[in-house]
């Protein structure tokens, strides 16, 4: 029974699974999983000829450091609070929602054709066509969510494919528009609409105590203030969240207690869709302005990682966002001062999720080496 | 057994004042258990007891706060379930731990060091079919999981702690789910590997069962030791004495109630099961208010898809549901429910809970549609925490608060919570599939008491179970199925143990009712 077994040569490496796993382990995993991106992030800066600790350094000062940044930092994290949101509500329900890209530039082009074209047509107030971009902009993003949610509902189709491939139809689509049919003519050759009229840009906080001014956050941010505070409502308060949450954890549980399980996949991704395009109309009114080429620098896809990072609570969307914002904004920082390249910012990204997905099997699994 | 002089001495397990602590619990309290070599041990106690969690630790998957474990006289410190086998101990638990869509020689084999890199499964199956046959154990090696019952499945889970050199081997209930049939084939097995010098230590709330098969048997209460016994000088009377600290009385009382109105009429019920087979061929039977009807039958023969079924679930090929004279058969789940149906499901973890949500939210599973609950979209929390603070209590589910995460529970106390769900809903018509499962005989008995006080009060209970005693001893009719059709039906008063097993086994009552004629 106990003989020697002769792999004892070898060093031997087992995943355990924890039955119970200590209170600060939930804390301690994640700052050692960032603390390690970033580790790895100075290697790949010392190898661009850079010291890692000054490129750090400037990069938290850029994000951080100043009024003008923290104020960037904040309109960088807007499109992500509001993708992000979207993405948090449905992976609650397990629905691998990744189509939030997509679904923000269908927000931004339902917003953009309403604040083009209608409010000139129909000579709106301000007030309504900015309410009406919203509403379209949520219209449009929550139909193109309703495609994977209708197909993963009625006919088990996976969403993580058919959310993914409608990204591609989706930017393609916009830029159609983009490009050709409101593009326009006095833009000097720029692929991009007309300007916005004025009156219906997103109003600047400029109230906001410390930051600059002439800073660029917009009344976005209340936007996602309030969907995170409804959202959490509606989660943790009301039947449906009580639903969406028990259909995510054991849908087999769900069924047994007549949970109507297809009609709310469907509501969750148009709701997750909304949001999306919801981050697609503040960026396209608060910040370009117009339509154009360029306007997510990928913000949907940074969405999941916050949303994730965020261990799905809504209040903590908003908090990674900003994070991620800063993220952003030290790229382009350290592109300018430090002669690194940009992308550093998506590396370190990249790098940040890798290391957090790994950390958590650590919750889950010890690991041992004999 | 003839070794053992070789042994300084017969003891196989000895652990000494195990203390194990959960966030507002101690499961084990200074537990002192001495198992023997060749020995069948069993482990008893209330729900919640301890149990599981002392077999837990002896299989490596707890480290204990305090106290020190030895194996065959060998101080030992287990760090995982891998250095626990390799001392020699291996754990059946009562969820199998087996991937279904392997086939029992690669379960066997997943996971084991040797050989490291190149498989051998001929050589694997081998060694299978030579355990399987020196302990008796029927079993298939290239059958796939998921086309094994649950006693071969079990079978499987025995067969790969043998192959990873078992001497100790601990079953955590493992009758609870098997049948009649199957239990005895466990037992002999079980006997046969003890012959052989392995230590056999069982959990199990069947008393009957213990005072058969153990030899020796050491009860647990709260946490402690309470006594260590010979099972041939203890009664199944004395044990659960031990047990509870009380007199524990056997006797159920059954009012004489007249049943009342029909509830249920299900009309030549025909479904598929999961596999796109034929599981139900033309059931029709009725359940009337104050009435209790019995289902036996050995698992499998299509009660869980009975079950579900008549809770909207799964569709019917053809055939009619009623209740309470209303056509219900294309009725969605969520009208069942609203109709006064309560459901206490097959599986308990799979279906009937919600293992990380909290035990508050578990309860409202059914009915958070339902003011005061909720009123309009808004669930009321502060009425919801009362509401869960009182079943806990009446249904006696022993938890360290509401917002214990209902997979912390131990086995009989997560019955109980869906127990306390479901009956508290002063239901129209129960449909229970071997409730009691699980359940200590305390728990056991005061869930037998409730489901008569709800048949008292007016409930139509369809009582499905294996545990034929426990359909004879409550039901007021019985109906037999086997194979997805109704063999025969019996009035429990005029039940026949034997006619019944007759009709489990395939038997009609047509074709029995003639010796029955010549017996009278
Ligand atoms: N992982 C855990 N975390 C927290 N508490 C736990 C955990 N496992 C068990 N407990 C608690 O420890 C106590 C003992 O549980 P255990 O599972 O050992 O009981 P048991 O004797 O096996 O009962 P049953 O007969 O119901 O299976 C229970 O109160 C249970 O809620
Ligand atoms: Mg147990």
């Amino acid at each position: 029974m106990n003989q020697p077994s002769f792999s004892e040569r070898l060093p031997r490496i087992s995943f355990e699974r924890r039955l119970t796993a200590p209170w600060w382990l939930a804390w301690v995993i994640p700052i050692a999983s960032v603390t390690l991106a970033l580790l790895t992030g100075a290697l790949i800066i010392a190898s661009q000829g850079v010291n890692p600790w000054e490129a750090y350094k400037a990069m938290f000062m850029g994000a951080f450091g100043s009024g003008f940044g923290m104020a960037e930092t904040l309109v960088k994290a807007i499109p992500l609070m509001l993708a992000g949101l979207g993405v948090s509500i449905a992976f609650r329900m397990k629905l691998w929602n990744i189509g939030a890209e997509g679904q923000l530039w269908m927000g931004a082009w339902a917003a953009a054709g309403v604040g083009l074209y209608l409010y000139p047509a129909w000579h709106l107030p301000p007030w309504l066509a900015i309410t009406l971009m919203m509403l379209a902009a949520m219209l449009a993003g929550g139909l193109w969510g309703a495609i994977p949610g209708l197909l993963k509902g009625v006919l088990q189709v996976n969403e993580i494919i058919t959310s993914l491939m409608l990204n591609y139809v989706a930017i393609s689509w916009v830029l159609y528009f983009v490009d050709i049919l409101w593009r326009d003519p006095g833009g000097l050759g720029f692929p991009n609409t007309a300007l916005l009229d004025r009156a219906i840009w997103l109003p600047k906080l400029t109230w906001i105590p410390f930051l600059p001014p002439g800073n660029r956050v917009h009344f976005g941010l209340i936007i996602a203030i309030v969907a995170a505070v409804i959202l959490w409502f509606l989660l943790n308060r009301t039947k449906w969240g009580y639903e969406v949450r028990v259909i995510g954890e054991n849908p087999e549980a769900a069924r047994h207690a007549g949970m109507p399980i297809v009609r709310n996949i469907i509501l969750v991704m148009i709701v997750s869709g909304a949001l999306a395009g919801l981050a697609g109309m503040a960026e396209m009114s608060g910040v370009a302005h117009r339509l154009q080429r360029g306007l997510s620098p990928g913000y949907g896809y940074t969405a999941i990682i916050v949303a994730w990072l965020a261990k799905l609570n809504p209040f903590g969307v908003l908090l990674v966002a900003v994070l991620f914002g800063g993220l952003l904004v030290a790229g382009d920082q350290i592109q300018l001062t430090m002669n690194l390249p940009r992308s550093i910012s998506d590396i370190l990204q990249g790098l940040i999720l890798f290391f957090v997905l790994g950390g958590e099997i650590f919750s889950r699994y010890r690991i041992r080496i004999r | 057994m003839t070794e053992s002089n070789v042994q300084q001495s017969d003891i196989a397990v000895e652990m000494r004042d195990i203390v194990k602590r959960f966030p507002g619990v101690i499961a084990n309290d200074h537990v002192t258990f001495i198992a023997k070599r060749g020995e069948i041990h069993a482990l008893l106690g209330e729900n919640g007891a301890g149990k599981s969690t002392l077999m837990n630790v002896l299989a490596g998957l707890y480290a204990p706060e305090e106290g020190e474990i030895f194996i065959n006289g060998r101080k030992m410190t287990f760090h995982s379930p891998r250095d626990a086998i390799e001392a020699g101990v291996g754990m059946v638990h009562q969820h199998f731990r087996l991937v279904p869509t392997l086939t029992v020689v690669e379960n066997v084999v997943l996971g084991l060091d040797e050989p490291r890199f190149k498989l051998n499964l001929e050589e694997a199956t081998q060694k299978i079919e030579a355990l399987a046959e020196q302990y008796g154990l029927k079993i298939t090696p290239d059958a796939f999981i998921w086309q094994l019952s649950v006693g071969e499945q079990q079978r499987v889970e025995i067969i790969k702690a043998l192959y990873r050199g078992a001497q100790i081997l601990i079953l955590d209930e493992p009758t609870a789910v098997l049948t009649p049939q199957e239990t005895v084939e466990l037992f002999s097995t079980l006997r046969s590997m003890a012959a052989k010098g392995h230590t056999i230590i069982f959990i199990s709330h069947k008393l009957d069962e213990v005072t058969a098969i153990s030899d020796r048997v050491t009860v647990l209460r709260a946490g402690k030791v309470v006594a260590v016994v010979e099972a041939k000088d203890v009664t199944k009377e004395k044990l659960a004495e031990l047990m509870v600290g009380r007199p524990v009385i056997f006797r159920l009382e059954k009012p004489e109630v007249a049943p009342g109105q029909e509830v249920l009429r299900a009309e030549d019920l025909h479904a598929l099961n999961n596999k796109g087979l034929p599981a139900l061929k033309g059931v029709s039977f009725t359940v009337r208010a104050h009435e209790i009807v019995g289902v036996a039958g050995v698992s499998g023969n299509g009660q869980a898809e009975l079950s579900e079924a008549l809770y909207g679930l799964r569709p019917l090929q053809k055939g009619k549901i009623y209740l309470n004279g209303q056509n219900i058969t294309k009725a969605p789940t969520r009208e069942i429910i609203r109709q006064g149906v309560a459901q206490v499901p097959e599986d308990r973890h799979k279906e009937g809970s919600i293992g990380d949500m909290d035990l508050a939210e578990n309860l409202i599973l059914k009915n958070y549609r339902q003011p005061p609950i909720s009123r309009g979209p808004v669930i009321s929390w502060k009425y919801v925490f009362d509401f869960a603070k009182t079943l806990i209590r009446r249904f006696d589910v022993k938890a360290p608060g509401i917002h214990t995460r209902a997979r912390l529970l131990s086995g009989g106390n997560l019955q109980k919570l869906i127990l306390a769900r479901e009956l508290s809903s002063d239901p129209a018509l129960i449909i229970a599939m071997h409730p009691t499962q699980g359940l200590d005989v305390g728990a056991t008995e005061s869930v037998r008491e409730l489901l008569l006080q709800e048949r008292s009060k007016g409930a139509a209970i369809l009582l499905i179970s294996e545990d034929l005693d426990e359909v004879m001893q409550l039901s007021d009719r019985i109906l037999v199925i086997y194979e997805g059709e109704i063999m025969g039906e019996v009035p429990a008063d005029r039940a026949d143990r034997n006619e019944i097993g007759l009709m489990m086994a395939g038997a009609r009552q047509e074709t029995l009712n003639h010796h029955e004629t010549v017996a009278a």
